[in-house]
């Protein structure tokens, strides 16, 4: 190769960069992973169909998930334009499936977002400033760890009233504890760090090396952590509605749906299982997502 | 070891202490009172009653003296079970989720070891991936979807099995509820299984059996399983913590009278004693378990330290 190739602006040397081997992040590297993922890519495919559904399928429905029609109480699938059947009230089981689906999803990302941000906050700053603080503040999670939990969010429900707010509070509150443990123990090992100290070494200052180097790398665990929190917390608010201290009528999730079609499936089958079936391929969605995204960013763990 | 158990007792007092301040100023601040019935109580009544359970108090110290009396094993006499005093009420109910919960995690231990042992022998066949595929299943479906499903399959279509009831815990009875209660825990015992029988099998001591020509069954009887169920042992205190959350589930799908299904009833009524002493008793069990959870582990691992 001549030298006159090498010099820059000429044509071979475009070429050659062109076909250079680009550098890769991790980033590119896990998503490589994730997409090869074949599970995982699946469930973000059928999740998207989800959220798309729930967020303009009830535009598409020729009924309100309240409307309430005499003549078609319990009427089975496919009868009456209602694709899939209608309740007790004669309410279109789809048009309620769809609103109990978004109510579920928003409620599982928002109690996820509160659990990450108190998680994340309280979990840095124990692992950052380090020492008695630290061993305070994780004193404190181990506490609260061996609550027994569940009785405490139907405690709130039932003394503050069943308003859908303190749902997210609620269950937020209680699935911080594991993120901020993992932020924790990532940021102390993070803290040691060769990198870290080349940073210090420098000149960096302490908010550049938080901002350029230590949350960077914390991302991945917690990116992990919230597509496994999203579901679990579903569960929970599922669970509180079929206690009957979730959601309030006429108001819908995947939960209240599934414990009024309990109620109604000798009579009406189709109640229970077209509920049920949504909240089971959602979860399951949610965690190959969230497997698929653990094997990808930590491949050690595989 | 002694100095273990001491340490740890000594962390179970504030968790204690916590538990119990929080659950007591929570239920009071509740609206509503145990005496709100039907029939509306006079005045005078309602205040004859207050004073008879110590209610006309300031809260502080109605807290000081609850705590009094539950310090010396005291929680008081239930507020809507006339002539019945909490541990009564305990007592009389906790023998049904005892025997619901013993049995749904027996169940759950034998079937999913022995399906994460399979699934590891054959790992990456299709027994493998079958296995782990239910497994996922199991994990992704929580007990009120599996609950009622099953009821309306194996109950209402086919007939085989009760829909509902104890029937003073007849087997028939226990059929389905123990199942909904198990399959979550098969799912997580079978990965825990798999994933340390993998480890195990490849470990040197296994090798040592296996040129010594142990045969294959011993070598996983004997020389792999025992080491590859070690993290099943530090997985009991949140497998009784699920099986609670469940068993609230189960007793309220089933009509069973356990002690799940008078925690919702009770604190719904504002029986705040009955509520008190369910948490406490809750509570303590899971630090307990976990305890034991802890000491087991040291003994069957010489090589974890307590500290």
């Amino acid at each position: 190769m001549s030298v006159a190739a090498m010099m820059p602006g000429s044509p071979e040397r475009a070429e050659l960069m062109k076909n250079a081997v680009k550098g890769r992040s991790l980033w590119d590297d896990a998503r490589r992973r994730l997409l090869r993922n074949k599970a995982a890519v699946a469930s973000m495919i059928v999740l998207g169909l989800l959220v798309l559904l729930a967020l303009v399928g009830p535009l598409l429905v020729p009924f309100d998930y309240d409307q309430i029609r005499k003549n078609d109480v319990w009427a089975p699938p496919l009868t009456g334009g209602h694709l899939l059947g209608a309740d007790s009230l004669g309410r279109d089981l789809l048009a309620r499936l769809l609103m109990g689906l978004g109510v579920s999803m928003a409620i599982g990302l928002i109690a996820t977002l509160v659990s990450l941000v108190i998680g994340v906050a309280y979990g840095a700053i124990a692992g950052f400033v380090g020492g008695r603080t630290d061993e305070v503040m994780m004193r404190i999670v181990d506490t609260l760890y061996s609550l027994p939990f569940i009785f405490f969010v139907i405690l709130l429900m039932v003394t503050f009233g069943r308003n859908i707010f303190l749902i997210f509070v609620a269950i937020g509150a209680v699935e911080w504890l594991t993120m901020s443990r993992i932020v924790r123990g990532q940021t102390l090992s993070l803290k040691q760090k060769e990198f870290v100290e080349a940073a210090r070494a420098a000149g960096l200052s302490r908010g550049a090396i938080i901002a350029r180097h230590i949350v960077p790398n914390l991302l991945g665990p917690v990116v992990v952590y919230v597509t496994l929190t999203i579901p679990a917390v579903i569960i929970a608010e599922s669970f509180l509605s079929f206690l009957g201290l979730g959601v309030q009528p006429p108001m819908a999730s995947l939960g209240t749906l599934i414990n009024a079609g309990a109620l109604d499936m000798e009579l009406a089958p189709w109640l229970l299982i077209f509920p049920s079936l949504v909240m089971i391929v959602t979860l399951m969605c949610f965690n190959f997502i969230g497997d698929g995204l653990r094997d990808a960013i930590d491949p050690k763990d595989r | 070891m002694l100095r273990f158990l001491i340490r740890r007792l000594l962390v179970a007092i504030p968790t204690m202490f916590l538990v119990v301040t929080v659950a007591f100023f929570m239920m009071r601040a509740a609206p509503g009172s145990p005496f709100d019935g039907e029939r509306r109580l006079t005045p005078e009544v309602e205040a004859n009653v207050m004073a008879k359970y110590g209610m006309d108090r300031p809260l502080g110290e109605q807290y000081v003296n609850y705590l009094a009396g539950a310090v010396q094993g005291d929680f008081g006499p239930s507020l809507k079970y006339k002539d019945k005093t909490v541990l009564d009420v305990l007592q009389e109910n906790y023998a049904v989720s005892l025997k619901l919960g013993l049995s749904s995690i027996v169940l759950a231990a034998l079937i999913g070891m022995s399906l994460g042992v399979i699934a590891a022998l054959r790992q990456n066949r299709s027994a493998d991936y079958v296995t782990m595929a239910v497994a996922i299943l199991g994990v992704c479906i929580p007990t009120f979807v599996t609950a009622p499903l099953l009821v309306l399959a194996f109950a209402s279509k086919l007939g085989w099995l009760p829909t509902a009831g104890w029937n003073n815990g007849a087997l028939l009875n226990m059929v389905l509820p123990v199942t909904v209660l198990a399959l979550p825990q098969i799912a997580i015992i079978s990965r825990l299984t798999r994933a340390g029988m993998i480890e195990v099998l490849r470990s040197n001591y296994v090798r040592t059996a296996r040129a010594k020509g142990l045969s294959e069954s011993r070598i996983v009887r004997k020389h792999a399983l025992r080491a590859a169920i070690l993290p099943l042992v530090s997985y009991l205190g949140p497998a009784c913590a699920g099986l609670i959350t469940g068993s609230l589930v189960v007793e309220k799908i089933f009509n069973l009278p356990g002690l799940g299904k008078f925690f919702v009833v009770s604190a719904l009524q504002r029986d705040y004693t009955v509520v008190m002493g369910m948490v406490i008793f809750y509570a303590a069990l899971i630090l307990l378990l976990n305890l034991i959870a802890d000491l087991l582990y040291s003994v069957l691992d010489p090589r974890v330290r307590l500290a």
